[in-house]
């Protein structure tokens, strides 16, 4: 079985540069400002690779990979 | 007999009461441990600092996460602009926070009493840190004070422990929150002065308190705190305030991260965490402001929105860029009229800056708008520009 992974911006740290949604736009679109929006869940593996290069290819160091929290009824 | 109020005995407005005349009314300390942290959650007394979360669970957090050496924090930032109560009760029962203070740390074996006050109420300041210097020897090693910066966001649990830690007042990403992972990675409890108030009376009787205390503000002819029992309807405390001191339009209650009601719609509402959050509504920290008929919601709801813009600590985007833009559509609004762009505006703002920083101020501070636009929706669709000449 394959470990579900998902992204996860540091609201903090990230500072707009926009990278990671060129690298990945299937997951990963901008807000009026420039910041990203991810969509939340676990990543399909056919994207783990352009995930991993959003990770590292960020400037900032902003964007990480962890392990999908487990599924919750969502409350919106 | 009625259960102890957290304002009984001598009037608070003559000052603190001091060490001997508080153990003379109310006894002795009683002992902290496992078992308050049992009643605690009994009793189902939730925060009153503004999240309302329910205290029992947090310290059994807390105590879970802690692997000795946890920390407590003791919220007084009060960094609410029309909020009253937490300097209220720290200038006149000081001893009762820190008997709180002292049962949460002996309930979670902590090795550190932290008070934040906020830095500009001089009055709060004086009375804990006297207070503090009558407790013993034991105790006064356990506790020390930290001013807080006078800011909005000063009043965060991961900011109290940014302040504690680095002295800086700014939120920090979590997770880990504050309970798992706190001052110096010490798992810590952070509790507002109220809080900890009603845990050494519930501590000392073995049952709930039955009291909240409120900051009536705005529009009534004696603002002011008051302590009143839980379910009071909420007109009757502005009547206890002096009543309307003119026509009422709306009230705004929980402060800025509140609600807006119609007035004739909240005067019958229980002030009460619980009934309260069964109508979708918050008592928050207890603010419980009128605006008058005569001024404009749009302009005050507008005031508001910059100064939440503002106060911002301008760390993660969407809440700094967010709230600006968000406050300046409204402040449009107000100041050239209504503008069915900026409605829209407004809304899809509203979705991009909700939940997207690392603490929940962008979220307060949309719901609040998202709450005054239902309530003055018809204000918000036609205003007129205020920068017109009048006739």
């Amino acid at each position: 079985m394959t470990k579900k992974l998902e992204l996860i911006v540091d609201r903090i740290k990230c500072d707009g540069r926009g990278l990671c949604a060129e690298i990945l736009p299937e997951r990963i679109r901008l807000d009026s400002w420039g910041y990203p929006i991810v969509t939340p869940g676990p990543l399909p593996e056919h994207l783990m690779d352009l995930a991993e290069r959003a990770v590292d290819d960020c400037p900032v160091l902003a964007i990480t990979l962890r392990r999908a929290a487990v599924q919750r009824p969502t409350t919106k | 007999m009625s259960a102890p109020r957290l304002l009984d005995g001598p009037n608070p407005s003559i000052g603190p009461e001091r060490l001997a005349a508080h153990v003379r009314r109310l006894g002795p300390l009683p002992k902290g441990g496992h078992g308050l942290i049992d009643l605690l959650g009994h009793t189902g007394l939730t925060g009153r600092g503004g999240a309302g979360f329910p205290v029992g669970l947090k310290w059994k957090a807390v105590a879970a996460a802690s692997h000795g050496g946890a920390v407590v924090i003791v919220n007084g930032a009060e960094g609410e602009p029309h909020s009253k109560k937490d300097r209220h009760l720290m200038t006149s029962r000081p001893h009762l926070i820190l008997d709180g203070a002292m049962l949460a740390a002996a309930s979670l074996r902590a090795k550190q009493v932290v008070i934040s006050v906020g830095e500009d109420h001089h009055a709060a300041l004086r009375s804990m840190t006297e207070a503090i210097n009558e407790r013993s020897d034991h105790e006064r090693r356990l506790i020390r004070i930290v001013a807080a910066p006078a800011r909005y966001v000063a009043g965060d649990s991961s900011a109290t422990v940014h302040l504690v830690d680095a002295g800086i007042a700014t939120p920090t990403t979590t997770p880990p929150p504050p309970h798992e992972r706190g001052v110096g990675g010490a798992a810590t409890l952070v509790q507002n002065v109220e809080t900890l108030a009603h845990v050494a009376l519930i501590a000392r009787t073995g049952t709930a308190t039955e009291t909240v205390l409120v900051t009536v503000a705005g529009a009534v002819r004696a603002p002011g705190v008051l302590e009143v029992n839980l379910g009071t309807p909420l007109g009757e405390a502005v009547q206890l305030a002096g009543g309307p001191s003119e026509a009422a339009r709306a009230v705004m209650l929980g402060g800025y991260f509140g609600r807006w009601i119609e007035a004739a719609e909240a005067w019958s509402l229980p002030i009460d965490p619980h009934g309260l959050r069964e109508r979708g509504l918050s008592l928050g920290c207890g603010v419980i402001g009128i605006l008058p008929a005569r001024q404009c919601p749009v302009c005050e709801v507008a005031g508001i929105m910059r100064y939440l813009a503002r106060e911002s600590s301008a760390q993660c985007g969407p809440c700094f860029f967010g709230l600006r833009a968000l406050a300046d559509a409204c402040t449009r609004i107000a100041e050239r009229g209504t503008d069915p762009g900026d409605l829209q505006r407004l809304q899809r703002w509203s979705g991009e800056v909700q939940g997207r920083g690392a603490c929940k101020h962008p979220d307060g501070a949309v719901m609040f708008l998202q709450s005054a636009l239902k309530t003055f929706g018809d204000d918000f669709a036609h205003h007129p520009a205020h920068l017109r000449r009048s006739a």
